[in-house]
């Protein structure tokens, strides 16, 4: 950052590669995951001699990306990523689609080819904004050099603020080239970009009138409290606990509210606590902050929550109405709008005593034990792996990233969350590979920090190129595997819905993990008795490097309860499955 | 205001008048966007990526100073629908803003049509064609011995209505350039 500081209000001649580090250390930027390659050369050789900028490279532009999230996620921060153009660009997509579905801020620069090649079907040319249009919040391809620090900035902006998302800048060589001016970011400004995140009063009283006569309400919460920052997160807690109300979150909002506080029902929506979905089927005000009604979360439309009035506060107006009709809309960053509730409230007298029925319904749910499991003495049932690392890592200062299927559902139940930006998951598209590069990245955020990927052993090995990244950059993670030698939810399923022909998803032929581990650089440690589980965590915890733990759990376990598909809240089931839980409706659903 | 923005706004919350949910409208939208390189992908794109209806689409630059361009959409879909078709553009971020010329009080709509017709020299189809021009203001662009071009402004109804009575005389072809739209008086 030398020097960088007084250069931020003027202008430079330099070349395009440089305006873009430039840019970058006045973003403040520190570090970013990248892959070079022919049409970003220039950049990398910028890099070079930018020693201050860590850039870490990954094995395959799809951890990049993953990586940008996970450090996004933990920090509050942009992401940064930087890969080629062609086959760098399409491998990007699939991180830049789930930072769009869970609104992560990422920026990500991508190599073009030279402008006078592009349209010619050039080597490693793509349309890469053509491609990205629908899966970033914006994108740019910068046609002149003077234009490129304008759009680094407004990149930044766009990509942190309103509903956060990435933001794709596709570079040409030649501009990576061509001398022009740098700008520094100060008074950057959109000229129609202007995100709304004040509430509006009038909408914040009509959700306080409500409020105050709830007799069943519920706080729905979800990623928009992270997003929001840490003032959020405090702000919802001292709002929960002047009103008494319970509160759920969706899978991206754990953390905001800490699992071990007296009104926390659990985890909401297909995979979440009984007590949480049938509170929300039976609250009469729910009050939605930050989260967006997804179809996870709801589960039957036409059977979602029918006897109650919603508040909905989202920093996105695209997101009221568009699944459940709402009653106050309050569109706004939810850490304001939480602020504003609680102040409004606390100039109110309220009446916690009348929650009394409500909260003795609401223990009648927490009696039911939804996720109660049957202990086995010779096998570790996967649930009692994730309550097991819980118990060993929770006074330590840990992060936790997943992939996606049964483990992600069973970390999500059982692990639990304390403060926000501790839990990073692929919510929206639901990403197999995105725990270990999401990991990395967390990691290279939180250096001291214990960081650990609870995985599956189908999943791990969509991106397990990346634990090559982890030992060259000296990125201690931890990877939890729970291997039960299935796709355990695409199996789930297809004894759910399918008759139980378990059409292709055994994971036949695995890797030896642990001769995997040892050949990367790593460690690996294999567990399958419970007895021996704890200090194999330890072990875990204890080695000073990359793990791949590979613990072998129960086959055939169900992740309960669930919520079927086609299915209303309160037609949780808790336990085994009779294969006539879903209707003909239900099926077609995902 | 609109009655699509008087429902959002969360003043009138309370008082969501939609009566009939699940009744298709028909809307023209005027989205003012920056013209920059592919503004016109992203709204297109977002239409079909959500599955929403156009019927029309019309766009050219308005402002060259300003940069800005005006996109006219005709839509359909229920009431929900185009709240949130108006929503997701104006998530778009070179969308300025979104105006429903519809429901707008001032909202003012005009297409042009080109139609060629049929009509031999001394046919009563050719005299019934000009007459019926005539009642509808239409103008003969190209004559021929057999047949005409006419231009006609106005509201798509009255197009739709002359395209209607040009068929039995011998409508040929028809060209129309979608909704265009603006609004009456001054801005605020």
């Amino acid at each position: 950052m030398n020097g960088t500081e007084n250069t931020k209000d003027t202008t430079l001649t330099m070349t395009g590669a440089e305006i873009v580090v430039r840019a970058l250390q006045d973003q403040g930027v520190e570090t970013l995951f990248g892959y070079p390659g022919g049409a970003v050369l220039p950049i990398y050789d910028a890099l070079f001699s930018t020693p201050e900028l860590r850039h870490i490279l990954v094995r395959h532009e799809q951890g990049a990306g993953h990586a940008a999230e996970g450090y996004a996620r933990s920090t509050g921060k942009p992401g940064v990523c930087l890969v080629t153009s062609g086959p760098g660009a399409t491998n990007m997509v699939t991180p830049i689609a789930d930072a769009m579905m869970d609104s992560i801020p990422m920026v990500v620069i991508t190599g073009q080819v030279p402008s006078h090649l592009i349209g010619t079907d050039a080597f490693q040319e793509c349309d890469t904004v053509g491609i990205t249009r629908c899966c970033a919040k914006h994108n740019y391809l910068v046609r002149d050099v003077n234009d490129l620090a304008r759009v680094m900035h407004e990149a930044f902006l766009i990509a942190t603020t309103g509903r956060p998302g990435p933001v794709v800048i596709d570079i040409p060589k030649d501009i990576q080239f061509a001398k022009g001016t740098y700008k520094g970011p100060a008074g950057t400004h959109h000229k129609t970009y202007h995100p709304a995140s004040d509430p509006d009063p009038m909408a914040i009283e009509a959700a306080l009138d409500l409020m105050r006569t709830a007799r069943r309400p519920i706080f729905y919460t979800g990623g928009g409290i992270v997003n929001s920052g840490p003032e959020a997160s405090i702000a919802l807690r001292e709002l929960v606990a002047e009103t008494g109300f319970p509160i759920t979150s969706t899978l991206m909002g754990l953390g905001s509210y800490p699992a071990s506080g007296k009104n926390w029902l659990g985890m909401v929506g297909m995979h979440g606590a009984y007590e949480a979905n049938h509170a929300m089927h039976d609250c009469d005000v729910m009050i939605c902050l930050g989260a967006r009604f997804d179809d996870r979360v709801t589960g039957r439309l036409d059977a979602f929550s029918p006897h109650s009035k919603k508040i909905h506060v989202d920093i996105d107006p695209s997101s009221i109405n568009k699944t459940v009709r709402v009653d106050i809309p309050v569109i706004a960053d939810a850490g304001k709008a939480i602020k504003a509730l609680l102040s409004g409230w606390r100039t109110q007298q309220h009446r916690r005593s009348e929650l009394n029925d409500w909260w003795s319904q609401i223990n009648g749910w927490r009696e039911r034990k939804g996720f109660s499991y049957e202990h086995l003495k010779d096998q570790i049932k996967p649930q009692y792996a994730i309550e097991r690392l819980y118990e060993l890592t929770k006074s330590r200062n840990t992060y936790i990233t997943t992939e996606v299927g049964q483990h992600q559902m069973w970390a999500a139940q059982h692990y639990h969350f304390e403060e926000p930006n501790r839990w990073m998951t692929s919510g929206g598209l639901g990403t197999m590979g995105y725990g270990l590069p999401a990991a990395l990245g967390v990691q290279a955020a939180h250096p001291d920090a214990l960081v650990i990927d609870i995985a599956g052993e189908a999943s791990i090995q969509m991106c397990m190129q990346e634990m090559s990244t982890a030992i060259q950059h000296r990125l201690p993670i931890k990877i939890f595997i729970l291997n039960n030698e299935w796709m355990g939810m695409v199996r789930q399923w297809q004894q759910l819905l399918h008759g139980e022909r378990y059409s292709h998803s055994y994971s036949d032929s695995l890797p030896d993990f642990v001769a995997l581990a040892k050949a990367y650089g790593g460690h690996g440690i294999q567990c399958r008795n419970p007895g021996d589980l704890d200090d194999a965590i330890q072990e875990m915890i204890d080695y000073d490097g990359p793990v791949l733990f590979d613990c072998l759990v129960t086959k055939d376990e169900n992740c309960f309860p669930m919520i079927p598909s086609g299915a209303a809240h309160n037609d949780m089931i808790l336990g085994e499955i009779t294969g006539q839980e879903i209707g003909e409706a239900g099926k077609v659903l995902v | 205001m609109t009655a699509d923005q008087d429902k959002r706004a969360p003043q009138s919350a309370y008082f969501i008048d939609n009566d009939e949910p699940d009744q298709i409208v028909r809307r023209t939208l005027a989205a003012i966007v920056d013209n920059e390189p592919g503004v016109l992908a992203r709204v297109v794109g977002l239409f079909s990526a959500r599955g929403y209806n156009i019927e029309s689409l019309t766009v050219a630059e308005v402002d060259r100073k300003a940069h800005q361009s005006r996109i006219t959409i005709v839509t359909s879909g229920t009431v929900d629908i185009i709240a949130q078709i108006k929503a997701q553009l104006e998530r778009l971020v070179p969308v300025a803003r979104v105006v429903d010329i519809t429901t707008a009080p001032a909202g003012l709509e005009r297409e042009l049509a080109l139609i060629k017709v049929k009509a031999e020299t001394g046919s009563d189809e050719r005299v019934e064609a000009m007459r019926l021009s005539d009642i509808f203001r239409a103008r003969v662009l190209d004559v021929t011995l057999e047949s005409f071009i006419f231009e006609i402004t106005g509201g798509s109804s009255k197009i739709d209505q002359f395209i209607e009575l040009m068929e039995p005389l011998g409508l040929v072809q028809v060209s129309r350039t979608g909704v265009l739209s603006i609004q009456r008086g001054l801005p605020d």
